[in-house]
């Protein structure tokens, strides 16, 4: 049957609520494209991909850019800045980007691709695939808007990027958390020759690693915090909700520890079968991603592979469904990767 | 942006000269292809045919390389879109030398270097994945761009063909490489009227095709495919054009040209040969070199 959301808002004509909603439920609006993830109270830094790059590629003359259509919503726009001569703007076709990025890497170059997560994903996967992939040129495409980072619905949510690009062999998928790592994952990915795949958090983007004395390496998962109750194993923006969902489960007497995987591909095998060993946790994958596909069954495959079996194994996930439209806060509470549907999701686990 | 190929540098040679005229390298082309034909039971050997003459000018005339060396940096690059032609490619890569030739018996054999369709990680000489049609021309896109941020005097030659014009990858690159001016760009069109369905004027149409690529952007030529002197014309105007444009050669051929009995045959994507064929047809293709 034919997919329909139409239903109007029950809502509507009720003068109460009218306007901007009332006090205790305030009427959340779909936010734009531009705007930042952070919560109210939270440390940013600006644009820190576009930033890396741009310095990045002082020392690194066969860095160039390419962009289709999308070099403010990626931050690309500070490397052209930076770089006009090494900027390439490609218009509104991803298929092209993709294949003059595999032509140029071909030349000798290093391309920095961008768009939107759903349209490498999506649009353009074949030629990711048998251009790039193939291969394994020394190409990095890093895309906006991964997972559940928009409210405009399943043309822009890319909930199953890392599903897709799992599948293909040589590409590195990588899902940092903030900007911090945003930062130290450029140089690094740059570093790894071969294709990678990295998911962009864009705009003002929260900080939150510096406090941990952090260090992204490629390939490297890494204990952010330890606990003894339960393993988070997370990536991208849900390491940083697992943090927070660990220190508001602490003030209910559970110890929680948080084990941070950026890089899904290839995955940190040794670090994550030590940590899932400890007996006694149960492991919680959480990601921004749908459940099909995704880190949590990249983790679930391991452990089942290699004999490790925990007390208990649950995911946070995104469902196997296409995503609503609306606000941001609203969705990511409705789908269970808020820092409260979080820790109320592993309360009634334990 | 960079704009234009410098052409005040001079070209190095690739090769002495020889006294082999392009007529003969066509023909060793197309007895090549045939003879890995004849190996396997099978090939795309009407396209293989079809395009000997155009590849005996890219190869033989147009292109600077160098056999014993096929990643030298000052080469021409020559981009094979439609994998499937790989048989044709592989036969003209032997005839240039950058293939031995007793590696043509391995054709699409397990663990050949020379397999049915072709890939870049196989093959010397083979410059790209093609296969999933459409790809070329972005491709050669960005080759394009990465010669002239080396400010490099090579041409990227593209070969493709009418039925893979559907593909709208091929669109978005034809308009970015006016857009880019790129003059170092020479795309071939293989016009042969046959896609896997049908005649591809059939299939979905593909005219006016000139009137397309020069609303594009681009400078048309289209020429007879078979016709190695008007060939040589052609190449010569694309690489000699001082207008900032990439250029583009539609070569209309004839499937299985030089074989009479396989020209005749019933038009197919994938021309069948009966196992006691393959040496007929080199037999009457080397008569007809004499007659």
């Amino acid at each position: 049957m034919r997919r329909s959301k139409y239903t109007r808002p029950a809502w509507l004509g009720e003068q109460a609520e009218g306007g901007q909603g009332t006090a205790d439920r305030p009427r959340l609006t779909t936010s734009a494209m531009i705007a930042s993830l952070a919560g109210p109270d939270q440390r940013t830094k600006p644009a820190p991909f576009g930033h890396a790059l741009a310095a990045l590629a002082e020392t690194r003359p066969e860095i160039v850019g390419l962009t289709a259509d999308l070099a403010k919503y990626t931050d690309l726009h500070v490397f052209a800045k930076a770089h006009p001569d090494r900027f390439y703007q490609m218009g509104m076709a991803e298929q092209l980007l993709i294949s003059a990025a595999a032509g140029m890497a071909r030349e000798g170059f290093m391309p920095f691709a961008t768009t939107y997560a759903v349209f490498a994903a999506r649009r353009a996967y074949d030629f990711i695939c048998m251009a790039i992939a193939e291969e394994n040129l020394n190409v990095k495409i890093v895309c906006a808007l991964p997972g559940l980072t928009t409210g405009y619905g399943p043309s822009h949510q890319a909930t199953e990027d890392v599903a897709i690009f799992r599948g293909m062999p040589n590409i590195a998928i990588v899902d940092p958390c903030d900007a911090h790592e945003i930062e130290q994952a450029v140089p690094a990915i740059a570093a790894h020759d071969g294709p990678v795949y990295m998911r962009l958090l864009r705009g003002n983007v929260p900080l939150v690693l510096d406090e941990y004395g952090y260090r992204f390496e490629f390939g490297k998962a890494k204990t952010l915090r330890d606990g003894n109750d339960v393993l988070i194993v997370s990536s991208g923006l849900m390491t940083m909700r697992a943090l927070e969902a660990a220190d508001a489960l602490a003030s209910d007497n559970v110890d929680v520890a948080v084990l941070h995987v950026p890089t899904i591909k290839p995955l940190d095998e040794a670090t994550i079968l030590k940590e899932a060993s400890r007996t006694g946790r149960m492991v919680v994958v959480a990601e921004n991603h749908t459940i099909v596909g995704g880190l949590g069954e990249a983790v679930a495959g391991l452990l089942m592979r290699s004999g490790v079996f925990p007390a208990a194994f649950r995911q946070i996930a995104l469902p196997d469904e296409f995503l609503d439209a609306g606000a941001l806060p609203t969705l990511h509470d409705r789908y269970g990767l808020s820092v409260a549907a979080v820790t109320r999701s592993i309360k009634g686990w334990l | 942006m960079t704009t234009s190929t410098s052409q005040a540098a001079p070209r190095p040679q690739a090769h002495a000269l020889t006294n082999v005229s392009l007529a003969d390298r066509a023909y060793r082309i197309r007895r090549n292809a045939l003879r890995m034909g004849e190996v396997q039971g099978q090939g795309y050997i009407a396209q293989a045919l079809g395009i000997a003459d155009v590849l005996a000018v890219s190869y033989f005339h147009a292109m600077r390389f160098r056999p014993e060396d096929p990643e030298w940096e000052e080469r021409d690059r020559f981009l094979l879109s439609i994998g499937h032609y790989a048989i044709a490619l592989y036969a003209a890569l032997i005839e240039a030398g950058i293939i031995p030739e007793d590696e043509l018996e391995s054709y699409g054999t397990d663990d050949s270097r020379l397999p049915m369709s072709g890939m870049a990680a196989y093959t010397p000489g083979m410059e790209i994945t093609g296969g999933s049609l459409g790809h070329g021309l972005g491709l050669a896109v960005g080759f394009c761009f990465g010669l002239k941020r080396k400010r490099s005097t090579s041409f990227v030659y593209c070969l493709f063909s009418d039925g893979e014009l559907g593909e709208g990858s091929i669109w978005e690159a034809a308009w970015s490489a006016s857009h880019w001016q790129l003059d170092n760009l020479i795309g071939i069109v293989d016009v042969n009227n046959q896609q896997a369905d049908g005649p591809a004027s059939q299939v979905t149409g593909f005219e006016p095709l000139a009137e397309r690529f020069a609303a594009f952007g681009w400078h048309v030529q289209r020429v007879d495919g078979n016709d190695v002197d008007a060939l040589v014309a052609a190449f010569d105007a694309a690489r000699g054009l001082a207008e900032p444009k990439p250029r583009i050669i539609i070569c209309d051929t004839k499937m299985a040209k030089g074989v009479p009995f396989l020209e005749e045959r019933e038009r197919n994507h994938f021309l069948r040969v009966e196992p006691h064929e393959w040496r007929q047809a080199i037999e009457l293709l080397d008569a007809g070199r004499t007659s």
